[in-house]
């Protein structure tokens, strides 16, 4: 493999050398890397590229004319229930943060132990991936969504009955259009049987799900696993955010409950790096076209919307939901709440090739951290009941975070947010959220004059 | 619901779905058996399905999608075509379609078996997790895509594309088989190939057949871990 030139900025300086702009330090490596193997890149994490996010976004603040609320004194609401369309049993969460699907396979049984425990503990919910429900998830998660994914693997119905909520995943953010992907490296016997497939094969599967196609027959999917149970459950159905527009439109006209919009910068466990760095809106704009469609059908609030990819912090758990979200998903911040790049492991990071803040290969199986492998030495690095701990704190944290921003903006309910509480810091911002560029009353593409 | 001579009869012209299927899986976590019918199905999508009792259901007409969805236990005959995926994610059980089944019959089936006395469309047995199938005539293009595990039996022939990057299922057709997908091939048919054959013909009612005019085809298993080399299969 080569190794990236260790030139310093200051030594190309003083030697006169020039970078090329287009042909980078890094270009110029994956082109090397690309000649020697001969294969794409395979990596997880989500898109590492810089795209327009909520950083672009402030909130106003009080004014003479909006009264703040007191920050440790007046109430601030952070629940919300999901499924309230149809559902005979709709999900009551304490906080409007949830846990995105990541499958056990992807991730070791105590890293979804761990995200069961820190989700209950603050009164949220998680969720099952590509590889069925284990029972330790089952057991120490309170609410647990449990994932309809193209593959099918280790879907039962008995599962399907126990779950609290039913994700139809029509896609994701880091690959809308593509399908699950396990190396071989990590189909330990558990997993390959969970999945019904052979040990150590590289799985790759189905993108689009077997026996329907299209939003009719997804109609007639909704209903079926509906009258499977007892029309308890809520379904939610999940896309990647590539025509956030019309899949809001067509998941509601199909009878959705919640529908979930996974922006660009979700994660992944395993994805070739190019999908992952080219295909997907980012979550700004994806966010703002998923609620003008519910706003359009007149939908809001009767059909739940969240929001993923890219949520770190409560300042972008308050602007999503400002801009319309009900509730947001977390993945990739809550793999590093429990352990992952954590700098106690950086030694070992470095003698496989990375280290702390930079560790994206959780294809590899080899994770220091314990987290995404099926290693078992490995998998015993992370003690479940310390990482739920973390993770319910970090919860924590994102919800207080929101809180205060919300009180600052005179809001005694998260769900009061709304888009005229912000302004955006850039033109392109502006455009992709629909907020107002600050200092003016500008939205790129719309005509504010006729308000 | 009328009871005759102790079968139950669900009218669906008078009965909505809701309350059809409710009555279907009225024994659903019981070992209990019932006898149960289902009249004027019209085309209705989503019946029959969910069912976990050992029960007999017979359905007098044609049905629309996803008929028997996720059957547990249960032995359901449809007396004449279902549309797509029936019996899908079945676990256990029998269905028996008199008739033809539409695409995608037995997607993606863990256990129990499917019978189609007639022709199966595209998608047949699409990633199979271990049930069984029997194609009394023809199965369309892409049949057995991805499959996993378990058996299908065609009597008549396969379309194109035929086990397209297949993994475990094992597959026995008679007639001719219009193309292979990516890494499906025909293997040598040993006895033991011949003894479950012959247990499963006679199993779906087709004992008649004589397993010695059968062709195998399973995986060549090259696709199981990328290789850059076969990039072409793709």
């Amino acid at each position: 493999m080569n190794e990236i030139s260790k030139i310093q900025p200051k030594e190309a300086f003083e030697w006169g050398l020039r970078e090329s702009h287009g042909f980078d330090k890094g270009v110029i490596h994956e082109i090397q890397r690309a000649a020697e193997t001969g294969i794409y890149r395979i990596r997880g994490f989500g898109a590492k590229r810089e795209v327009p996010t909520f950083d672009d976004l402030v909130f106003l603040g009080a004014s003479i004319s909006r009264y703040a609320l007191e920050g440790y004194r007046e109430r601030c609401d952070t629940s919300v229930t999901l499924g309230t369309r149809y559902a005979k049993k709709p999900i009551e969460l304490a906080i409007p943060v949830t846990i995105a699907g990541m499958s056990f396979g992807s991730l070791s049984a105590n890293a979804k132990e761990a995200l069961g425990r820190g989700a209950s503990q603050m009164g949220t919910s998680t969720t099952t991936g590509d590889g069925g429900m284990t029972p330790e998830e089952r057991e120490h998660s309170t609410q647990l969504v449990y994932q309809y994914l193209p593959s099918r693997y280790g879907m039962n119905p008995d599962d399907l009955r126990k779950a609290d909520a039913i994700e139809i995943v029509v896609g994701q953010g880091a690959k809308p259009g593509g399908g699950g992907m396990l190396l071989g490296q990590k189909i330990t016997e558990r997993v390959g049987q969970m999945r019904t497939l052979p040990v150590g094969i590289d799985q790759r599967s189905a993108c689009r799900h077997p026996d329907w196609t299209g939003p009719d027959d997804l109609a007639i999917k909704i209903r079926e696993l509906r009258e499977i149970t007892s029309w308890e459950k809520p379904i939610y159905i999940k896309c990647g955010a590539a025509r956030p527009y019309y899949d809001t439109m067509l998941a509601v006209k199909a009878g959705a409950d919640v529908v979930v919009i996974d922006g660009m910068q979700g994660g992944t466990a395993a994805t070739q790096d190019v999908f992952i760095e080219h295909v997907g809106l980012p979550t700004l704009a994806a966010v703002r076209m998923a609620v003008e469609a519910l706003d359009e059908l007149n939908m809001r609030g009767k059909v739940q919307l969240i929001v993923s990819g890219g949520i770190r912090s409560g300042a972008d758990v308050a602007k999503a939901m400002a801009m319309g979200a009900d509730a947001v998903a977390i993945g990739t911040a809550a793999l590093i709440a429990i352990g992952d790049n954590d700098p106690k492991w950086e030694k070992e990071y470095r003698e496989i090739g990375s280290g702390a803040g930079y560790w994206e290969d959780y294809q590899a199986g080899n994770d220091p951290a314990g987290i995404s492998t099926q290693d078992p030495e490995l998998s015993s690095r992370l003690d479940p009941a310390l990482a739920g701990r973390k993770l319910a704190n970090y919860l924590s944290v994102l919800t207080l975070e929101a809180q205060t921003l919300a009180r600052a903006n005179g809001k005694s309910d998260l769900r009061n947010l709304e888009p005229e509480d912000m302004a955006a810091m850039t033109v392109e911002a502006a455009a992709m959220a629909g907020v107002p560029l600050a200092g003016t009353s500008w939205i790129p593409g719309v005509d504010t004059a006729a308000r | 619901m009328n009871a005759h001579s102790n079968i139950a009869v669900i009218d669906l012209d008078d009965t909505d779905l809701t309350a059809a299927n409710q009555s279907l899986q009225s024994k659903n976590g019981t070992e209990q058996n019932a006898h149960m019918r289902v009249v004027n199905p019209r085309g209705s999508h989503a019946l029959a399905v969910g069912i976990d009792a050992p029960v007999d259901i017979e359905i007098d007409g044609n049905t629309g999608y996803f008929c028997a969805g996720m059957n547990k236990a249960a032995r359901i005959t449809v007396k004449g075509n279902a549309g797509q995926a029936v019996a899908e994610n079945m676990m256990s059980g029998e269905v028996r379609v008199t008739g033809d089944a539409s695409q995608a019959a037995g997607a993606t089936a863990h256990g129990g078996l499917l019978v189609i006395e007639g022709n199966a469309g595209s998608r047949c047995g699409i990633s199979l997790k271990g049930a069984d199938i029997v194609v009394g005539g023809d199965i369309g293009h892409m049949s057995c895509f991805m499959a996993q595990a378990g058996r299908v039996v065609v009597l008549g022939d396969a379309g194109d594309a035929l086990g397209d990057s297949l993994y475990e299922t094992r597959i026995y057709v008679r007639g001719k088989v219009k193309s292979l997908g990516a890494d499906c091939v025909e293997k040598e048919m040993r006895d033991e190939h011949r003894g479950e054959l012959a247990e499963l013909l006679q199993t779906a009612g087709f004992g008649d057949a004589d397993p010695k005019e059968f062709r195998r085809y399973g995986s060549a298993r090259n696709l199981y871990n990328f290789n850059i080399d076969n990039v072409g299969a793709y």
